[in-house]
This record gives structure tokens, sequence and C-alpha cells, in this order.
């Protein structure tokens, strides 16, 4: 789990040892929309990894979305007589300690973490976005005060603030999004802050001003657009972030409420066999390869669209 | 320089007060209020505002503040009623312990990441540097939990090797007299660690490697082991340096994992017990702490920065 706003692992790219030709400025205003997404998917179709990631995870979702209605199981009423019951042809992945089916409690859990995941990422990084754009465009002392609130919010470790905020609002899947966004959207907001610094010095920033163009036009218009690269790899990577942090709730029983579950909340139920000793490997290893398989799929999928968007730049 | 530092102070106290002011104000999230979750939902609305009264919270919000800031100063993080112990001597019997754990963490990742970090650099674009590059990638995949759970299933059940928890035991003395029940707790956390590191390292290390220093030493005659070591090396250290300043959420969200698997009793599993508890003085305290020592280690990460880089002219 490597969330560490402001250095996170993923922002680095190989660009200094192949020196990289310097992008012109101009390259920006001569691009037009509609060919610039064909080549950003030509860079990003190069990619294997990236495709056989988004393949991946398009199976992921049907798994889970389609799944429960070609594998029916009984994910709300517990079968105690069920309980721990390994693997066999009736349940394929065994049933866990209150005798769901793992295989069908895999899918619903499934379902909870990529919506709370995609949801809560897109909330933050719009909110983050919003106000990082409006702070680094405004600057001066207003953007000084504005960034020492992210400072401050970004200073609570935020394990420790979301596990707060699950005590407080023992939360279903909508509240279980904000919590997350709560948090998230601070390192959003400082990462689009930085880009819009070094947009609005840029000619057709200036242009608008000087046409009598408002300052919401300048960010909404001009300055967000141009950061969209940015913002969506940032989603990307927010997505996955996301889904670790749910499964991080809902593996201390902080998560969603059941029978609602998540796979982190899957893995719960699988410690407490592992400390007595005993070896029920059937409660760890699927929801901990779904959690795994997911997020790298997303990682690599928004290590490849940085590079769609940033040799978009360079190749003009 | 001393313009930036008092600067760059100026900054740390405003964040703090912000932060101080965002933690009291969590206090008051609590369903019912604070009081509430101290006396338990049978209480009668009587004894809740007499306890109200009591401990101050009819007050306006900056009366509280500035009364709560005074006891802070004095030393004084609060009262956990579930634990009948003062926040202040629960951090002092469970924070040494929580410091081995992230120091024998650190220690170990450091150790692995920063020579790997570096192979990888020398010989980038190898099969070498792609099986470290995939393991970095699964580290930061991975919950740190995950990983503690993996460890436990190969090394604690499928193998008998070593115990599944961690040493048990109150005191800092218990803990080191058992050093096999410290091995996977320490594994499972510098796992996730190392792909932090070896990653930063090996991006440190091609970016100087491409600097004009480089060339100069190697103009001059320099072996390869002399410009990798002498120069390359000690400046890509740097950056890990600053990074280890800022990493501290990381390492707290790290050691709260790890200590819940393993049942590790340091102030993760304590805060993760108080979390269970609804014990919000405990929560409160030790939130206030963790947030003191991540601001102090940005503080620590921007100065030092400025510091070993004399090219950073603030």
């Amino acid at each position: 789990m490597a969330i560490m706003p402001g250095a996170d692992p993923r922002e680095i790219t190989d660009a200094p040892v192949l020196e990289a030709p310097p992008e012109s400025p101009e390259a920006l205003e001569a691009a037009k929309p509609r060919s610039l997404l064909r080549r950003g998917w030509d860079v990003f179709a190069e990619n294997k990894l990236a495709l056989a990631s988004l393949a991946m995870l398009v199976f992921i979702i049907l798994f889970c979305f389609v799944g429960p209605h070609l594998y029916h199981t009984d994910q709300v009423h517990t079968n105690l007589a069920n309980a721990l019951c390994p693997p066999s042809s009736a349940h394929p992945l065994g049933c866990d300690n209150v005798g769901y089916d793992v295989l069908g409690r895999l899918m619903v859990g499934g379902q909870t973490s990529l919506e709370v995941g995609f949801a809560a990422a897109i909330v933050a990084v719009f909110f983050g976005t919003l106000y990082g754009a409006f702070s680094g465009f405004i600057g001066g002392p207003v953007d000084s005060f504005l960034m020492r609130i992210v400072d401050a919010g970004l200073s609570i470790p935020y394990i420790l603030l979301v596990i707060i905020l699950s005590v407080v609002f023992h939360p279903n899947t909508i509240i279980m999004i904000f919590i997350i966004a709560v948090f998230y959207w601070l390192g959003v907001a400082r990462l689009v802050r930085g880009e819009t610094l070094t947009l609005r010095t840029r000619e057709y920033v200036q242009a608008v001003k000087v046409i009598g163009g408002t300052r919401r036009r300048s960010v909404v218009r001009h300055i967000v657009p141009n950061a969209i690269g940015t913002i969506i790899v940032q989603t990307t990577f927010a997505v996955a972030d996301s889904i670790l942090i749910l499964a991080g709730l809902g593996f201390l029983g902080l998560g969603v409420q059941p029978p609602a579950t998540d796979w982190g909340d899957m893995l719960s139920g699988g410690l407490t066999y592992m400390q007595s000793g005993t070896n029920y490997w059937w409660l760890i290893y699927p929801a901990g390869i779904a959690i795994i398989l997911t997020c790298i799929c997303f990682n690599f999928i928004g290590d490849a669209l940085r590079d769609a968007f940033e040799t978009r730049l360079q190749r003009r | 320089m001393v313009g930036f530092l008092i600067r760059r102070s100026l900054q740390a106290l405003l964040v703090l007060f912000l932060v101080t002011v965002f933690t009291l104000a969590l206090v008051h999230l609590f369903p019912g209020g604070p009081i509430r979750a101290l006396l338990g939902p049978r209480a009668t609305p009587q004894q809740v505002a007499t306890a109200n009264q009591q401990y101050g919270f009819d007050q306006p919000f900056y009366v509280q503040y500035i009364k709560w800031v005074g006891q802070i100063l004095r030393g004084n993080l609060g009262y956990s009623a579930k634990l009948n112990q003062t926040v202040t001597s629960l951090i002092a019997q469970d924070l040494p312990k929580t410091v081995i754990l992230v120091a024998l963490g650190l220690i170990v990742s450091l150790l692995f990441g920063i020579p790997l970090g570096l192979y990888q650099a020398v010989k980038r674009y190898t099969v070498g540097d792609y099986v470290l590059t995939g393991i970095a990638f699964l580290g930061y995949a991975t919950p740190v939990f995950f990983v503690g759970l993996l460890l436990i299933q190969w090394f604690a059940i499928d193998i008998h090797l070593f115990p599944p928890f961690a040493p048990q035991g109150t005191t800092v003395g218990a803990i080191l007299s058992d050093p096999k029940a410290l091995v996977l707790p320490t594994a499972a956390y510098a796992f996730v660690l190392f792909a932090l590191w070896s990653r930063y390292m090996r991006s440190s290390v091609m970016d100087n490697l491409v600097q004009d220093y480089v060339r100069t030493a190697r103009a001059k005659g320099a072996s390869e082991r002399r410009v990798l070591w002498g120069h390359v090396f000690r400046n890509s250290l740097m950056a890990i340096v600053t990074l280890l300043g800022l990493s501290l959420p990381t390492l707290v969200a790290g050691a709260l994992f790890i200590e819940v698997v393993f049942n590790y009793p340091g102030m993760g599993l304590a805060f993760y017990n108080a979390a269970l508890n609804v014990d919000y003085q405990v929560l409160l305290g030790f939130t206030l702490i963790a947030t003191l020592a991540t601001i102090v280690g940005n503080l620590l990460a921007d100065v030092s920065y400025a510091v070993l880089d004399p090219r950073v002219r603030y």
C-alpha cells in the first residue's frame, strides 16, 4: 500500500536516460481533440501489458457483475452446516466460517470493491481537481492558505482518519465512498495545483485574460482540459488505492456492514483461523489474489495512459 | 537559508494549528457527541448533560479548543475510561514496541531496497531489472495485511518454521526476548517498504547517471566503480533521505496492519482496539501524536533536502 501523497512511486518515469526532446508549448495549441484520442489510443495499444490488464479487468468486472446470474449462491443467509467446508464440486472454492460459498462471495464482494473503488476515485478526483485548479490559478496568499489546509489534511496519517470516520459512521457503500474520498482528494488537489501553476503561464491562458474572459472560464475551459492527462492517470491510480483502502477497512471489520462484504472483509475471516494454526487456505487466497490482480491491472493501465498522454506531447 | 527555515517553520505551525482544529472537530462527529460515545446508549439525557458540563463540551468551540491545547501542552492527552489509563501512559507503554517494529522493518527494507535499486538502475532494461520491477509493482498492489497472511500460511501453517503471531508481552524486553516470532512481522512489513525504496533508488540513480558531474568524473579517468559509489550512490541516497521524512503516513498504516495481523502489542493494535471500543480519547490522542510526527517528518525532509543539496535555492 503505497499511498504517499507527493511521493508516489508510480509518478516515476524513465524519461531522463533517453533525453526526450524538449516539448514545445505550441504543440498543445495545434492539437485537435479527435486526433489526440486516436493517437493516445495507438500508444496505449502498443503496450501489451496494458492491453492484457484491460482485458483482465473486463473479465473481473464481468465475473463480479454477470457471474452471480450464472452461478447462483445464497449470499444473504448464513448456513452453518456448510461452515468452513473445503473446496468440492458443489463449492469450487469451499465455504467461509459462516457457510457462504467463497466463489459466490468473491463475486458479491468484488461488486462492492469495484463500485466503491470507482466511485471514490471519481468523487475524490473531481473535488481535488477543482480545488487544486482554483488554488493554483488564484495564487498568492489564498493559494498559500488553501494549500496549508491540504497539508494539514495530509499530515493526519490517512489510515487513522479513515478508521475514525468508519467508527463514527458505521458505513454503508455510499458513506464508504465519501470516507475514502474525504482524504484522497487532498493528494489530487496538490498534484493538480502543481500542474495549474505551469499551465497558467502558457500563452493561451494569458490570452483569455487579455480578451476579457473570466477566471472561471480559464480554469474550466482551458486549465482543467489541458491537465486532463494527469487527471485521468490519477483517477486510474485512485481506483486501485481506493480498493486497497476499502480492503484494509474491511479487513479490520470496519468496512461495509454484513451481509454486504468486500474482498478485504473476506480476508478477515481467514485471519481468525490462521492464528490458531489451522489450514484454511481457501479463506485467504481467492480474495487476496482478486485484490492484487485488480490493483495491478489499474496500475499498469495508469502507467500506459501516462505514456500515451506524454508521448502525444513529445511527438508533435 | 535562514529565511527559508523560518518560513518553512511558520508554515508547519499553521499546519499544526489547522490539524489540531480538525482533530478536535472530529470529537464532535461522534453520534450524539463524545459523551454519548463515552457513557453508552443507555445513559439518560441528564447524565449526558452533566457529563457534557463536567468535560466542558457545552462551551463554545474556541473555548474548548484553548482548554484542550492547554491540556496537551501540559502533557495531558486525555483519559481512557475503557482502559482505566491515561492516554499518555498508554503511549509511553506501546510506542517503544511500535518503534522497534518500524525500525526493524525500515532497516531490513533499506538493506535490500537501496542496493537492489542501484543494481536495477545500472543494469536497466535487463531481465534482472524487469524481475525486480515486477516485484515492486506487486509490492504496491498488495495490501500489507495480505502479505502477512501469506507469510503465516507459508511459514507457520504449511511448514512450522515460525510462530503465526508476534512476541506477546507488555515490555520491550519481552518483545526482544523472542526474536523468532519477530521474523514474519518484520518480513511482511519490509516487503511493502522494499517496493518503495527500490523504485525510488532506481529512478534516483538513473537521474544521476546522466548528470554532467558523472561525465566529468569519467572524463577525468575515474573508474566506473568510483563513479558509481563515490559520486552517483551518495547523491542518490539524498532522495531516499528525503523520502524517509515523507513516508510516515505509510509507515503508520503498515505498522497498524502488521500489528493487527500478528497481534503485535504496539500502538497500532491499541488504536485498533480503541476503534472497536469507540474509545475516542485514545483515538484522538494517538492520531494527534502520529500527526505531529508526520509534520515534523515533512519539515525535516524539506530542511534536509535544502541542506544536502546546495543547488536548491529558496
